[in-house]
């Protein structure tokens, strides 16, 4: 059953100091599937992501990847088996240039010693370079990252989820703050990716998942509510319910 | 700026090759002219030259600081432990060089064991007559003990001002270890009376002028050493550690390893600035792990600029002339004025000396990167 599916939630619950973040939730991703979650806050989606990036330990159920089992793994050796974690709040290395902060996140070289005795190599300038020209930042190359708008850091941010060459992307929030055009943009940015890769995005913008047109995945109270393509999932009287409120 | 498409801002540190020639130059100029004849304008007298020494090796404990705080965000406030390790490393060996010399001239034995009624030296000093040996103790005590500690507090995820608490615990547990006659390093006289080294008279100006010019060569090695390390896509890594930790380690990489190497490298540094203090000050005694020389050591850092190397090199031989000054003249202002000086560097000149100089460029490209405090982002817990 673990190899029908790219990620594997099954049952899974994570309790703070008695209150439920996550309450049996089970969700699977097929390899090559975009998947949107949406819900009210605190219906656990950030929550589901700390659990797959291996930063909060599930109390119980089994959260598998590509058969490994994610919750004895910790968050680095996570991102080095394949996830790629986009933040909700765009998080770039502010005091490095766009081209150091994409390079950082290429896959190869990741402990110290590796890194120190580095060379550039003429593969790693041409994957930064496409990269560069995949988020559409080559003319702020050599800027500090620190001093982008909030849309273009989204966007750097992505690109360096891209260096990682992961095979699944979380995406949180990657809307937030952008303008109707930008958010367009980054349906076609995302829809682009899904096409090597597999994608989890979180997203509040109704017009962005629709134009994402992949399937939803409403949750509440930490569990699946809903599930299905956005018109029916819309149309199910309690996702309204729990939008619209009591 | 090149105009080629995947140019990466280069922050190569240029400033540090200047200053490490500066001060090479400036250890053979004072020690030249300190062989001068006493009658000659240009005659340095040796308190001049122990003065300079001294403040070599200051500026190697500033550089040491520099490391971990301005590019790991490491705030130290124990760093003074690493380099007084450094200082009684050396100082067995100049112990054990007095030999038959001492009060109670015992060959083997320094006399405050004949004072415990010892009769035989510890293993810890075995070895301990032999300067490569000894040169081997300076460089691996702080590693190790670096190694240990910091394996602990970053594996944990200590960090902040929690982790500056149990630096500055670490320097004071050592400063009382150190007060034990029990330990074996002289109690609180510590070990002094100091002759020679290799049998050179540590007394001859012309042992103190090789001493400075060693000085003067070992700083300016670790200033091009550590600019290797913090010029290259290492030293990317370590701002990217300090300004964001969770997007390193979502990227794959482990935090904790990357500070602990520049953690342990800047140790080491520190030792062989304590060792060579020692040569010159002529003594080493447990006031050397004071809390307050780690806190003084960070001063230096914050005036002169910190995450700079060359800053901390400044600040370190400009803060301490200013304390010689101040001692001999206004003795009872010294501390009220270093107080100040960092308050005012806090508030004023937040880059320090180094930022000062930017500031007045404007537009200049290759500088310092600003010192972003590293933001408690949402995912850390």
């Amino acid at each position: 059953m673990t190899d029908k599916w790219l990620l594997a939630m099954q049952d899974v619950s994570v309790t703070f100091d008695g209150f439920r973040a996550i309450n049996n939730l089970s969700l699977h991703l097929k390899t090559g599937e975009m998947r949107a979650i949406v819900g009210p806050n605190g219906a656990g989606k950030t929550t589901m992501m700390d659990i797959i990036t291996g930063k909060t330990r599930p109390d119980k159920g089994t959260v598998t990847f590509r058969g490994h089992d994610l919750t004895r793994m910790d968050d680095p050796a996570i991102a080095r088996l394949g996830i790629g974690r986009k933040f909700q709040k765009p998080t770039v290395f502010e005091a490095l240039s766009v081209w150091d902060n994409l390079l950082l996140s290429l896959k190869g070289l990741r402990s110290p010693f590796s890194v120190l005795f580095s060379h550039i190599t003429k593969e790693e300038e041409k994957r930064v370079a496409d990269l560069l020209q995949l988020i559409r930042l080559e003319s702020l190359s050599d800027k500090p990252a620190g001093g982008m708008s909030h849309g273009q850091k989204q966007w750097l941010e992505i690109g360096m989820l891209l260096g990682q060459d992961p095979e699944l992307l979380l995406v949180d929030e990657p809307v937030a703050g952008m303008t109707d055009a930008e958010t367009m943009a980054t349906a076609d940015l995302l829809r682009e990716i899904n096409k090597t890769r597999s994608v989890v995005v979180v997203e509040h913008d109704m017009d962005f998942v629709r134009a994402l047109g992949v399937t939803v995945t409403v949750l509440h109270e930490g569990s699946v509510l809903a599930e299905g393509d956005l018109d029916t999932v819309s149309a199910d009287p309690r996702v309204i319910e729990v939008y619209l409120g009591r | 700026m090149s105009s080629r498409l995947s140019t990466p801002a280069k922050r190569p540190f240029s400033s540090a090759v200047v200053m490490a020639v500066a001060v090479f130059l400036l250890s053979v100029t004072l020690a030249g002219a300190s062989l001068l004849p006493e009658n000659s304008l240009f005659h340095v007298s040796p308190f001049v030259m122990t003065l300079a020494g001294k403040y070599l090796a200051y500026a190697m404990l500033a550089l040491s600081v520099d490391l971990v705080w301005g590019f790991a965000g490491i705030l130290t406030l124990g760093h003074a432990a690493f380099f007084a390790l450094g200082g009684y490393a050396m100082g067995m060996y100049l112990m054990r060089e007095i030999g038959t010399r001492s009060a109670y001239g015992n060959p083997n034995l320094p006399d405050f064991m004949i004072f415990l009624s010892w009769d035989h030296l510890p293993f810890y000093w075995w070895g301990s007559q032999h300067l490569v040996w000894v040169a081997l103790l300076v460089l691996a005590v702080p590693a190790i003990l670096a190694g240990i500690f910091g394996w602990l507090a970053f594996r944990s995820r200590v960090s902040g001002v929690y982790l500056s608490i149990i630096t500055q615990a670490l320097t004071y547990a050592l400063m009382l270890a150190f007060f034990q006659n029990g330990l074996g390093f002289g109690g609180n006289n510590g070990l002094t009376d100091f002759k020679d080294i290799l049998g050179a008279d540590l007394h001859a100006s012309s042992t103190r002028a090789v001493l400075l010019i060693v000085t003067g060569i070992f700083l300016a090695a670790a200033l091009l050493i550590s600019r290797w390390i913090v010029s290259g896509r290492f030293g990317n890594l370590l701002l990217a550690v300090r300004d964001a930790e969770s997007r390193t380690r979502f990227l794959g990489y482990r935090p904790e390893q990357i500070k602990l190497v520049i953690w342990v490298f800047s140790a080491m540094i520190a030792g062989i600035g304590g060792a060579l203090y020692v040569t010159q000050v002529g003594i080493i005694n447990p006031s050397e792990f004071s809390p307050s020389n780690s806190i003084e050591s960070v001063i230096w850092v914050s005036v002169g600029g910190r995450g700079t190397l060359v800053g901390s090199v400044i600040g370190a031989i400009l803060v301490n002339f200013g304390k010689t000054v101040f001692t001999t003249w206004l003795p009872d202002f010294w501390l009220y004025s270093l107080g100040a000086m960092f308050i005012l560097t806090t508030l004023f000149l937040p880059n320090g000396i180094m930022g000062l100089g930017h500031h007045l460029r404007k537009k200049s490209e290759e500088v310092t990167p600003e010192i972003i405090e590293p933001e408690e982002s949402e995912h850390d817990r």
